[in-house]
This record gives C-alpha cells, structure tokens and sequence, in this order.
C-alpha cells in the first residue's frame, strides 16, 4: 500500500503512541538511532527514502535537514508552534508543513491559568514546605496574593490567547491585549503595544507565536513597565522573552514573580531562578496530557496519510 | 464642707478621665491577634479589651472573666477559630451580647447555646470564599497538571539529565463533583464551568437557581465524577463525608481536592486509596490533625500538599478588616448584622 512506503523520518522519541502509529503505518526512520556524529551519514543513508519529517516544539526541520533530504515532501509537526521549521526553506522547496492547532488550545490555557494561580498564591512552595516537614506549628501568617480580579494582559489573542480571556473572565479579571492588528472583542481592551500593555496589566501572558517580530517581545522595557509586583507567565517560546533581563528583574525584585513553561534553551533553565521563591518552572508542558498527546499523534497521523492519498491536508499551515 | 467638694472632684476627675480613655466607645472583647491596620481601625472607634496586648499575661479565659468584671463591660467580642464558644465561654462573660467571628468555618462555635442565651453572632461571610474558590482550582490544575511535581524536577536538574516530565491529564471536559454548593462552591463551579468542566454537586438541597446536576449524597456524587472537591463546612453530618466507600465509587482515574476541613475525609482511607492506587491524586490544603501530615504521601507525586493557607491573601486580610468592623458597628447602632448566623443554618 501507499502508505507504507512514505518514509518517514521522526526526529526525537516524542511520544509512544505516535512512534508505535508511524511505524505500523509508514516506514520509520528513527533520527536517533544513529550517533550523533553519524547523522549526516544517516540521513545520506536514507535520503531518498525520506519524505516526511515529524518534529516538534524542541526538534524539527530547520535549512541544514531541509538541504539534507532532496526527497522530502511533508513536514507534521508534533506542535502548534513551527518557528524552528525554515518556512522559507520549504515554500521554495514546495514541501508541505503541518502543525497540530486547536487540539492543544484548552491545555495550554489550563496551564497559562494554572502557573498564574500557582505563582500568586505559591502553591508549588506551600507543597515544598510540607514536604520538608517544616508545617510544624498553626499560625505561619504569610499571605500571598488573590488571582482573581487581577488584570490580564494577553499578547496575543489568537486560539489560546481567546481561551486563556475566557478562563479569567470566570475569575472577574478584567482582559486587556495587544496583537499587531485590533480584534472585534468589545470585552476585552486593545492596546497598540506591549509597553502599553505592561503598564495596564497586574498579569502579563506571552501567547503569539515565535517569529522574527516577537522575538524579545518581552523586553527589559516591557519589564518595567509591568507593575512591580507583576507576573509575567509564559506558555509560548523561551526566545519570546530576554531571559537574562527577566532573570536579573526576578533576582533584583523589578518584577513581582513568573511562571514559566517555555525556556531558551531547554532544557536548561537559568540557575539563578532557582533560588527564588516567586517562580514557578515547569518543563514545556504546555501540551502535556495523555488525552492532548493522542489528539496531536492523530492529526499528524493523518495530515500524513493525507497526503499520501492526495487529499487535502487536515491542518496545513504552508 | 471642703473636704465633700474635694471628694467629688477626685469622683468626677475619675469618671471623666475613664471616659476620655475610652473616648465614649463601646468596649470590645479582642481575644485574636490582629495586623496593626486591623488593631488601629479598631481603636478608631472601640474601647479595644486586647487578649493579645504586649505585657497582657492572663490566659484567655482568665482574660474573658477579668474583661467580663470592668465598668462597662464588653458586649460584643471578635474572634477566630481557635476561641471556643460554648456554655462555659459565655457563662465568663455574660455581658457579651454579639459574637463576630473571623474564621472561615463555624465548627468552633456553639450555636445552639448561643441562640439559647440570645447572643447574636456574625460570621466572616463572603470574606474568604474568593480565595479559597481560586485556591481549590489552583489546587486541581497542579494535580492534574503535576505542576509542582514537575517543578521539583526541574529544580533537582532532571529536565535536562532524564528528559521530558510524565503526561499529566486534561482538565477540560472532566465531571466535577462539588460537595458544598455555598459561596466557595458555587464560585468554583462557576471558575470550573470556564474551563470546560461538566458541574455535579451534592448539597443538603437541590438548588434551583443552578442548572448543574444534583446528586443527593456522596456515593453517587463520586460515581458520576472524575473529580470530587470538598467545599462544604465541617459538622457532624458532614465528618468523613469522604470515606473508603465514596472513593471506591470515585475511582482510580479519579481526583480529590480539599479546601474544607480535614475532617470532612477520612484521612487514613484516603491514604491507603493512594497508595494503592484506588484514585489517581489528591490537592489537599487541610488535614484532620494539623499541622500533622501524614508523611506517607510526602513521597507520592500525585498530591499537592499545602497548609492550610487557601484564605491567606493580602486582599482578603483587608476585607476581613472592613467586614468585622461592619457588624461590630451595625450591632452597637442596633442595626441588623452583616452576617448573622443562626443556629439551624450551616454554611453550604
């Protein structure tokens, strides 16, 4: 059958169903089954037998693998966010790139709500604290600070950026946003830049995608213009924020706390905001449940199969 | 007669320098520790009797029978949690006409007895139910988000020594079982609704101003929910409301959350549901013998443990100040009280 002679090169172990799917149904290539030092004998290898890559938010298919598999036709990403496939690269090529939208919109809300709440009431060093055995008398007093009524400003009102307004709107927190062009959200309040942004908002949330213009979109001006004892929560790219200014303003006490899913350089997360008690990290879990995982494995199993037999593809995105 | 004229000006010297003390205001019976906006706001307008006064070294019921003896004695006395309102409180004090309590609950409280003798009492109201509402759904998304499980990771480097963090499990379109559809509850459900939570709820009554689906106890409640939250006060029908049963009937995909009182689950079953596996996870903010924590679930990923801190914010603090001063005041005006409570309501 067709399908199984689509070779497809996946990039990283990103999920077993996924892996387990692809290799029943096409012709897998695992790129980590060769050494490091011998991925480029690898992929000459197997050049024409590749025409499809599956990456995701940390691996995909940048200039380099693109130059490296003349044969490829199709780029599924296991992810929402493609700034790391060369988009140019691929229209020249004329090869095909897929993401997985909507499926992970709902999560990566949850998670935008669940850091901001976790940050302001610190959830994560209530449970440290326990765990260490240190809850040894009532009455420790400290208090944090309410999640609800707090202004939420929201770069970005695309799928997620929506559905994170609508979870706090639940709480009474007024929705302000900023995005290049003014949506018909009467609810929710426009402003015509991330400074103005900042300045308006209690809570900050970085949910555009990553390109050229929203790289450091969250910057050292954009961090003072947040009030001081503001939050910034990121569930978009590590590169969307400059990460040494937002560590120093975290140490120096410029800025209030961060929840942060997304690094720059994951999965190295900054030393210094380790010691801190107003952060919360996670590891890029934005996406990650079982039932979301599955939703993504699905649409990427069948963009695949899609255009194996040349039928539109489910969620194209080049 | 100059030795008579002499008696009454020390008489009157006295009588007016204990007014100008207590400034004509009406004496306050203070038996918790209060921030010093709370203490100022108080002195504002009170004659404050202060358990908690530096160098005040009687203990509280001595203190209560001493401020019970002064000329003009209290009637009315703020408290919390920790004071125990009962035959014998009441019996050292019988000036006290209006009880204001600052506690979240009212288990520490004989209403029974508090209504036989006609003294008035006020609860926190609405104070706290913002907070612990936004708690319990913080609580959740950590459980099923591994948020500070995930965090730990990070912070000991296994992000980058093992790789990605286990899956956690999706909030959206889970069935969520309230028990307690009061202030908190409601304020969760509503906060849950936006998330695409299905809303079940258990109460002593349907509610006919909610469209969410009523289960009339516990059991089934748990059997048609992925996720049980505890928001319902702490009495004697409501004691291990979640036992070994309920969370058989929950399920082990599913998830409890605690923001009532420990006592309301049967803490050593739901301990022995975890480690067996019988439910999936547990956000608990209180426990049946604070600050004592069963160390079994310190090992255990899926729980998020905290202490008691779900109404401890700045906003509430300043909330709380402005509504214990209202019923002190509507009480000394003769007005009705803010937040009365009576003897056969219970906060749900």
């Amino acid at each position: 059958m067709a399908m199984e002679s689509l070779g497809v090169l996946l990039l990283h172990p990103m999920n077993a169903y996924l892996e387990q799917e692809l290799d029943s149904r096409f012709r897998l290539f695992r790129f980590w089954d060769s050494p490091p030092d011998g991925r480029a004998e690898f992929l000459r290898a197997n050049s024409s037998a590749i025409r499809a890559v599956v990456g995701n938010a940390g691996y995909n298919a940048d200039a380099a693998l693109i130059d490296a598999l003349p044969s490829l036709e199709i780029v599924a990403s296991f992810s929402v966010g493609i700034d790391r496939v060369d988009l140019p690269k691929c229209r020249e090529r004329g090869i095909r790139v897929t993401n997985t939208p909507d499926v992970l919109t709902d999560d990566v809300a949850d998670l935008a709500v669940g850091l901001a709440i976790a940050a302001l009431r610190k959830i994560p060093q209530a449970d440290r604290y326990v765990r260490a055995g240190l809850w040894k008398a009532k009455g420790d007093y400290t208090l944090t600070t309410r999640f609800s009524g707090k202004r939420v400003g929201i770069i970005g009102l695309g799928r997620i950026g929506l559905a994170i307004a609508t979870r706090v709107e639940a709480f009474d927190c007024p929705v302000n946003y900023y995005q290049r062009t003014k949506k018909d959200c009467p609810s929710y309040t426009y402003y015509p830049s991330v400074v103005e942004l900042a300045a308006n908002s209690d809570i900050l949330v970085v949910a555009c995608p990553l390109n050229e213009q929203t790289r450091h979109i969250v910057n050292r001006e954009v961090i003072e213009a947040l009030v001081p004892k503001g939050l910034l929560i990121n569930i978009g790219r590590g590169p969307h924020v400059d990460e040494p200014e937002l560590v120093s303003a975290l140490v120096e006490g410029r800025l209030g706390g961060a929840g942060l899913d997304v690094f720059e350089d994951e999965p190295n997360v900054p030393e210094a905001l380790f010691a801190l008690d107003n952060v919360v990290l996670v590891p890029h879990v934005g996406s990650g449940t079982h039932e979301t995982r599955q939703a993504m494995a699905d649409l990427v199993l069948g963009n695949l199969e899609a255009h194996v037999l040349k039928k539109p593809l489910l969620t194209p995105v080049v | 007669n100059r030795k008579g004229v002499a008696l009454l000006a020390v008489v009157a010297t006295l009588k007016l320098a204990t007014m100008a003390a207590a400034g004509g205001k009406p004496a306050v019976l203070l038996l918790r520790p209060v921030d010093a906006p709370f203490a100022a706001a108080l002195r504002d307008r009170f004659r404050v009797l202060d358990l908690y006064a530096p160098g005040q070294a009687l203990p509280a019921l001595a203190f209560v029978a001493a401020a019970a003896a002064v000329p003009e004695p209290p009637r009315a006395t703020v408290i919390w949690g920790g004071v125990r309102v009962d035959a014998s409180f009441l019996d050292a004090a019988p000036s006290l006409r209006c009880v204001v309590s600052t506690a979240a609950g009212l288990d520490h409280i004989d209403l029974a007895e508090c209504a036989r003798r006609g003294v008035a009492v006020a609860n926190s109201g609405e104070v706290y139910s913002t907070d612990v509402a936004d708690y319990a759904v913080g609580l959740l998304l950590d459980v099923l988000r591994r948020v500070s499980a995930s965090e730990r990771y990070v912070r000991r480097g296994s992000w980058a020594a093992q790789g990605d963090y286990p899956l956690g499990s999706k909030l959206g379109g889970k069935r969520v079982g309230i028990i307690g559809l009061g202030n908190i509850g409601s304020r969760i459900a509503k906060r849950l609704e936006a998330f695409g939570c299905i809303i079940h709820y258990n109460s002593r009554k349907p509610k006919d101003s909610v469209s969410y689906k009523y289960f009339p106890n516990v059991h089934e409640l748990a059997a048609e929910s992925d996720v049980l939250v505890v928001a319902c006060a702490l009495n004697k029908a409501t004691r291990h409301i979640v036992n070994k049963d309920v969370l058989e009937a929950l399920g082990k995909d599913g998830v409890v959350v605690n923001i009532g009182r420990g006592a309301n689950i049967d803490e050593a079953e739901l301990v022995i549901a975890l480690r067996e596996g019988k439910i999936a996870g547990a956000g608990l903010d209180v426990f049946e013998h604070e600050p004592k924590v069963p160390a079994e679930l310190f090992s255990m990923e899926n729980v998020v443990l905290s202490r008691h801190v779900a109404v401890l914010t700045e906003e509430s603090r300043s909330d709380l100040r402005a509504h214990t001063i209202g019923n002190l005041e509507a009480f000394f005006s003769g007005q009705p009280l803010l937040t009365p409570v009576h003897a056969d309501s219970l906060a749900q």
